[in-house]
């Protein structure tokens, strides 16, 4: 029998480490995997047995004696069975493309990656042409997972064709490709989990990024939040180099890639593409004006892809599977699976990797089961700290970048934060900006100056000082944020704000005898929301 | 702050480490914060010089990101998920209870220099909040009792060795 215990942080967070430990001491060496994503059963201690793998969870230390003797008797007689891992149904009903690895061994083991179809799609691409694999990614409609949904084939065109006219010395022009790790959002962990149960994936996406754009360097910028991916990514990288996979002639083909990981320092704006480029060139992580497009003029001047960890990643298996059958996954122009982070307040949170498509109810009710409190939902906000928190009748929207923005919402980087009745809206508003205050980069007046003054403008109206004009005053704030900052920092900072204005009024009116304002509050929300315009998170970001 | 001389000949060490690196300047930082524990005034204007920088650029870089303390900071340090994920499940309850019972505001290390508290948003643990950080390692589902336990262990642990050194 083998044994599998995961070492992502989630399942080290909650006591992985402790049972593994237990297992060594009943004289069993387990295999630390990655997790599946199933983080409400973590610890989930696997089992391969003549029946098959099978697993128990959440399991303690203390539990580890009962287990080992129930696998000799009746495995499902323990308390904590979950029964075949395959068919615990909130992983068996996923479509796992990105994920299909997580799990299934440990992470850094490149033999067991290299069974697993690891680098066969690397195998394909160097056998192709740059412009041959450009058009691959193009055909598979893959859309930048970072939050801005921006076609990654026209991305990879644009630095393809950068710099080919300026050859007249013949040495080829350098560009990088920047793999944006910078999860920032709260609520999500998609990256951090493929980070650290399949880090050769986003290995072979970056060096097939390379290949395509004819990049050679290739750097990953990871939040310093992440300790264990960080610890994990460079072994990955150290035994892939060791392999002859990154390096100076890649498999013998005559084709270079090098690859390193630079960690963050803790600013939540660094996840904005052009100032994650002003970080990783050792500067002020400072937004910068755009154009230039960072694929035109990125790091350190020279055309550069930037991505996120799940584009990236996505083309490994692109060019495994071939566009097609990506292709096939999605609705409308959302193509492809979506790993959607369910998190927050509810009771069965984790990775979900399905089509686009799904209803934001099915997810948060089918696969989460309500509220971990066990009291009622009140809000759900998707796409971090600066996406729309959503009252129930939205919650039958489909999961796609289009029907998100028609409701001015964003599905972002698919982080679900769930409520329970107990959350305070108009505190949650004030965090809004509170957040944007500590995190702005400070360059545009609009958020830097905007956010402050909009913590104190919601403070006057929670403390019903001269509300009305207070309320108007907080959505001409909102506009001047929206349509006056540069990226979506202070751009989308009034997202939040509005839908918790809009949606639940009734937070924002201190307890008064009469129930004044609650009449004036509603009309003045609803008359300013009305003329929010357009899609201020394409227009805003152009991250990823 | 003055520094010691070998203070000073370990950063000047680093620089030279990371200078040949594109872009090294957080590299440095962050390998000068994990020797001392923190990034002294004084090393900025050896940074300067040999980075080439001015000591403006480099102070500008530092004060720019949370993680790099200019003074030196506990033991352990110890971090609160301020985050809306956590917040859902009772972060800001958990952080009231730590700046209470540690007697401590963000930003701030315990008379004996075993603890410095500091907000952080987002470890992406967000299934399992409230999550607490202390040096590298995350913890899921922290209450106040569990955070106690926490406290109460890093504190003892600094006992003991203590006694075992005497």
């Amino acid at each position: 029998m083998i044994f599998y215990i995961p070492q992502d942080t989630t399942a080290l967070a909650l006591g992985s480490e402790a049972v593994a430990s237990a297992l060594q001491t009943a004289g069993i060496e387990p295999i630390r995997n990655g997790s599946r994503g199933l983080f409400w059963l973590e610890p989930l201690l696997e089992v391969e047995t003549d029946q098959g793998r099978i697993a128990f969870g959440p399991v303690s230390a203390k539990d580890i004696p009962s287990i080992i003797a129930a696998l000799d008797v009746d495995p499902a007689s323990h308390a904590l069975y979950q029964g075949a891992v395959a068919e615990i149904p909130y992983l068996k009903s996923q479509q796992r493309l990105t994920y299909a690895r997580a799990g299934l061994g440990d992470p850094v083991c490149l033999e067991n990656y290299q069974a697993l179809n690891g680098f066969q799609g690397l195998k394909k691409a160097l056998e192709m042409t740059g412009q041959q694999i450009v058009d691959e990614v193009k055909d598979s409609g893959l859309r930048g997972r970072g939050g801005a949904a921006f076609p990654a084939g026209i991305k990879w065109q644009t630095v393809h064709d950068a710099g080919a006219s300026t050859g007249a010395d013949k040495e080829p022009c350098q560009k990088y490709i920047v793999c944006n790790a910078d999860e920032g959002d709260s609520g999500t962990f998609a990256d951090r989990l493929v980070m650290e149960a399949d880090p050769y994936q986003l290995i072979e996406g970056m060096i097939i990024a390379g290949l395509a754009v004819g990049a050679t360097q290739g750097y990953i910028y990871l939040r310093s939040e992440y300790p264990v991916a960080h610890r994990l990514l460079n072994t990955a990288i150290e035994r892939a180099t060791q392999a002859n996979f990154l390096g100076d002639n890649i498999q013998d083909s005559g084709k270079q890639f090098h690859l390193e990981v630079r960690l963050g320092a803790g600013a939540y704006i660094c996840g904005e593409e052009t100032s994650l480029l002003e970080s990783l060139e050792g500067k002020r992580g400072m937004v910068r004006a755009k154009p230039p497009l960072p694929a035109i003029e990125g790091l350190f001047g020279k055309p550069t892809v930037v991505n996120n960890v799940l584009t990236l990643v996505a083309v490994s298996s692109i060019l495994e599977q071939g566009a097609a059958t990506y292709q096939n996954f999605g609705m409308g122009r959302s193509r492809g699976t979506l790993a959607i982070q369910l998190a927050g307040n509810i009771k069965r949170g984790g990775l979900i990797e399905l089509a686009f498509g799904v209803t934001l109810r099915e997810i948060v009710e089918d696969y989460g089961q309500g509220t971990y409190s066990g009291r009622p939902l009140r809000a759900i906000q998707v796409g971090g700290p600066l996406g729309a928190f959503l009252p129930e009748s939205q919650w039958d929207t489909p999961m796609d970048y289009e029907a998100f923005a028609a409701i001015k919402a964003m599905i972002g980087h698919g982080g679900i934060v769930v409520f329970d009745d107990g959350a305070d809206m108009a505190a949650q508003a004030r965090f809004a900006m509170e957040f944007c205050v500590v995190e702005s980069c400070g360059k545009c007046t609009p958020c830097r100056i905007g956010s402050v003054r909009g913590v104190e403008v919601i403070d006057r109206i929670v403390a019903n000082e001269n509300r009305d004009n207070n309320l108007i005053l907080l959505h001409e704030l909102c506009d001047t944020m929206e349509f006056g900052s540069l990226c979506a920092m202070g751009g989308m900072t009034p997202y939040p704000v509005r839908s918790a204005l809009s949606h639940f009024p009734e937070d924002f009116l201190i307890q008064d005898a009469t129930g004044a304002g609650q009449d004036a509050a509603l009309a003045s929300s609803q008359n300013v929301t009305g003329s929010l315009s357009g899609d201020a998170a394409g227009a805003a970001q152009g991250e990823n | 702050m003055g520094i010691s001389q070998i203070e000073q000949q370990s950063i000047s060490d680093l620089v030279g480490q990371y200078k040949p690196l594109s872009g090294g300047l957080l590299p440095l930082l962050h390998a000068i914060q994990g020797d001392l524990g923190y990034v002294p005034d004084a090393a900025v204007p050896i940074i300067a010089k040999g980075l080439n920088l001015s000591r403006a650029e480099v102070h500008g870089v530092i004060s720019f990101y949370h993680d790099f303390k200019t003074s030196p900071v506990g033991r352990h340090t110890v971090q609160i998920c301020r985050a809306e994920a956590c917040q859902s499940m009772g972060s800001r309850e958990l952080e009231a209870h730590a700046k209470q019972t540690l007697g401590l505001d963000y930003g701030e290390t315990t008379a004996d220099g075993a603890i410095t508290l500091e907000p952080v948003y987002c470890l992406g643990n967000c299934a399992c909040s409230p999550s607490v950080r202390i040096d590298n390692d995350i913890f899921a589902r922290v209450n106040g009792d569990r955070f106690d336990d926490l406290m109460d262990g890093l504190l003892n642990e600094h006992a003991s060795a203590e006694r075992s050194a005497k």
